[in-house]
């Protein structure tokens, strides 16, 4: 599979820094993703979650 | 706090609902005609706007962009107001938003079966209508991005993350696709060529299922489903992990669909490690979906509206878990170009689309109306049929799909095909294509009852077109983040950094896979003696793409040993390199064309497109009588190869000039090969000399459309020769 990769890949300068780039974007973005997931306060959570419900909407009341 | 009060538009959500069933209905009736083609393809003999190939583009768009953008759109201006405590901006966009749709649908469903198109798949519609489209969707994207800033609701709930990244994404995909060169008002030519063409288009079609059909359900699914099951969603850590990596993932899987094309490797591969990862995001959120109703399974068995949504969540996990599988490259090889692929579209369709649109419908409708349901027996007679349609639709297609599959890769001891006739392969599996009608009639069924129920429950209640609501303005906090905010939170009430993350996230699969196929001359080899169309193959493409030949077959031969016996040497990339658009095609209908050019006369195509069961008896292809009377347009032909020059294709001056005169010979070229047939010789003598005495006109046979149709036929797939690849 390589072989084909790099057939292809070979012609472009600066090539070898793309794998790197790229899995450095990738880590660094669930990184983040997830240190913002966890870190996020609990109370705040649930009162976000708790928005579509949350609303004095008459005709929700009929039903 | 000052309470405000304000008024929520019902009005514009009640517009979208009533489009969303009328589309949907005319979606799904134009769905089920081509599907009783497949039964008796003489069903509208003659009638070049109703042929299948014309059709079948007004399906997937009716579909697509009229039933589930109508839904999207109604669900949006619904649960957007609620969440954010804020009528829409303005009534004016919302209106526009709406009217203009609807336009843009009359347009698609006038100018497709008149055969207006691109042939890029779900992209068909020409140039002056994806402009339409562009500004029309930038006013719904105003709107909301308006409406947010005037909220009254300082968080935004998950739902409008992914509103937002629809509208993003959904822009940026239209217009890299749709970017063409005008000839005319109504005809254009794609920038890209050949594999180029293909990648971004790819790009374009799976990113269109994955931001049109269901990014935005998605959002849509965070809203009703904790509204319908009363409770919040199960976990709302879990849907912003959902959303970021749904959007970050996605954008990189289009080469899935091009895996063993001429397409290069390191592109195809990189589409399926994305494709396989792609699963965790897509059963993260469907698992939260149906978490949701922790504690409330009870009420699935009464409420309608839940039962719709529950299946479709589940119809949701189902093609997203076949997506990744599909996109493995060994169970590729079985499914491409087969009604696998029919089938896998249509649970996504029918299912995840169709069911939370209906269930959506079911809820909506008796709140806009203040009123209750007209009646939940039918709303759940609707339920079973459908889910019974959609079984009956899939199975059988699951089963035709993998039987012609195993037929077209079976060899004798002796190293030949068992089914050299590809028409074997198709005979064997009409009886799944009666099934597959008989499911879509069921699934119709199921949406007329639903007509007559919202009919009914309209007619028992009164529209509460301005709902009045109350809350407290928004207090002025400061831009940056406050002592002990997350920055998450910090960033969910800045709605428009939220957008650039959102655009940032799906930008960087983009580039990776398109801007080094574009920069990189050498990613596509080219082939010297690949020479680009003459005038009058070039008008033969053009008719290709209006007749839409590209939607049952294929001009990409796999490097199968199954498929170069069949149809011989296997597809190189350089060989399409003048190709704008390119033709590839998704399914193989009927057999693949890349190498067609030379395997038969030029009498056989005539015969053949004039009533294909002359030549091959049981063939399901629909008549092309009019290719044969019909004078060749050759008005536009200089404008075209223009064009093409423009595009890059190199025509000299001097071909364009002598254009005319070129295809003049070309077409008595053909006629006098037509003339070795002395069935032929006689009917044609007979025509003219029927004309001639009664003096009406009469088209020469080398200015017909016919003629340059065969030009082209004749020149597939012959530039190299099997003998002349040394390489």
């Amino acid at each position: 599979m390589l072989k084909f990769v790099k057939n292809y890949m070979e012609t472009i300068s600066g090539i070898e820094i793309y794998p790197i780039i790229s899995l450095l974007i990738f880590f660094t973005f669930f990184v983040i993703l997830f240190w913002w997931v966890f870190t996020a306060k609990k109370e705040y959570i649930n009162k976000v979650s708790q928005l579509p419900l949350d609303n004095n909407n008459q005709n929700d009341i009929l039903l | 706090m000052e309470m405000q009060q304000f008024h929520y538009d019902n009005k514009i959500v009640t517009k979208f609902i009533y489009a969303t069933i009328v589309f949907g209905v005319v979606g799904m009736i134009v769905g089920l005609i081509l599907a009783f083609m497949f039964l008796f393809p003489n069903m509208t003999d003659g009638i070049s706007w109703l042929s299948f190939g014309r059709l079948r583009p007004l399906h997937t768009n009716a579909v697509i962009f009229a039933f589930v953008g109508n839904a999207m759109f109604a669900g949006i201006y619904y649960s957007l107001q609620r969440l954010l405590k804020a009528r829409m901006a303005s009534d004016l966009l919302s209106n526009i938003n709406f009217w203009g749709w609807q336009l843009i649908i009359v347009a698609a469903a006038i100018s497709l079966p008149l055969g207006y198109s691109t042939s890029k798949e779900y992209a068909e519609l020409e140039w002056p209508i994806d402009i339409a489209i562009a500004l029309i969707w930038v006013v719904f994207g105003i709107n909301m991005i308006w409406t947010i800033l005037k909220r009254r609701q300082r968080h935004l709930y998950v739902a409008i993350w992914f509103y937002i990244a629809t509208f993003v994404t959904v822009a940026v995909l239209h217009i890299f696709n749709s970017l063409e060169l005008p000839v005319s008002a109504l005809k254009s030519y794609s920038v890209y060529a050949g594999v180029q063409d293909a990648l971004v288009q790819w790009w374009y079609g799976h990113n269109a299922v994955a931001f049109f059909l269901t990014t935005p359900f998605l959002g849509l699914m965070y809203y009703f489903v904790p509204k319908a099951a009363n409770r919040p969603v199960y976990s709302y850590r879990l849907s912003i992990v959902h959303f970021w990596s749904l959007i970050f993932i996605y954008i990189w899987a289009g080469p899935h669909h091009l895996l063993y094309t001429a397409l290069p490797e390191w592109a195809q591969n990189l589409g399926v490690a994305f494709s396989i990862m792609l699963l965790m995001p897509s059963w993260g959120g469907m698992i939260n979906g149906l978490l949701t109703l922790r504690g409330a399974w009870d009420k699935v068995r009464t409420d309608p509206v839940l039962k719709f949504l529950v299946v479709a969540i589940t119809g949701y996990g189902m093609a997203t878990f076949e997506g990744p599988t599909l996109s493995l490259k060994n169970v590729n090889a079985i499914a491409h170009f087969t009604d696998w692929i029919i089938a896998h579209v249509h649970v996504g369709a029918l299912a995840w689309n169709g069911f939370m649109a209906f269930g959506i419908i079911y809820y909506l409708v008796p709140r806009l109306f203040k009123t209750k349901l007209f009646s939940i027996g039918l709303a759940n007679l609707h339920f079973w049929l459908g889910t019974l349609g959609i079984i009956m639709y899939a199975l059988p297609m699951y089963v035709a799909g993998f039987t012609q599959a195993s037929m077209w890769k079976q060899f004798n001891p002796d190293g030949t095909l068992v089914y050299g006739n590809f028409l074997e392969t198709v005979s064997e599996i009409i009886p799944m294509y009666w099934m597959r009608a008989i499911g879509g009639t069921l699934y119709l069924t199921g949406m007329l009852i639903l007509v007559y129920n919202i009919i009914a429950t309209i007619k028992s209640g009164s529209a509460v077109t301005d709902e009045l609501a109350e809350a407290p303005a928004l207090e002025r906090v400061s831009k940056h983040r406050l002592a002990g905010e997350g920055w998450h939170s910090w960033l969910e009430r800045k709605p428009v950094k939220l957008t650039i993350f959102a655009t940032i996230a799906i930008l960087i699969g983009g580039i990776v896979q398109i801007v080094p196929t574009i920069l990189v001359k050498s990613n596509i080899p080219t082939i010297a003696s690949v020479k680009p169309y003459t005038p009058l193959e070039l008008e033969g493409r053009d008719l290709y793409i209006r007749e839409g030949c590209v939607g049952c077959h294929s001009q990409m031969i796999r490097p199968f040993r199954s498929e170069v016996e069949r149809y011989g040497e296997y597809s190189k990339a350089g060989e399409y390199v003048y190709d704008h658009p390119f033709l590839w095609g998704s399914k193989r209908t009927g057999p693949d064309l890349h190498r067609i050019g030379g395997k038969y006369s030029d009498n056989w195509h005539l015969n053949h497109m004039y009533d294909p069961r002359s030549t091959s008896s049981g063939s399901i292809m629909p008549n092309y009588k009019w290719l044969v009377t019909s004078e060749l347009d050759k008005s536009q032909t200089e404008a075209k190869m223009k064009t093409m020059v423009s595009l890059g294709v190199p025509y000299s001056e001097e071909e364009i000039a002598n254009a005319q005169q070129h295809m003049l010979d070309q077409g008595t070229q053909i006629e006098n090969n037509l003339y070795n047939d002395p069935d032929f010789v006689a009917s044609y003598e007979a025509d003219k000399n029927n004309a001639a005495q009664n003096g009406t006109p009469f088209v020469e046979m080398k200015n017909r459309e016919i003629v340059a149709m065969i030009a082209y036929l004749q020149r597939l797939g012959t530039d190299i020769k099997v003998k002349d690849i040394q390489e």
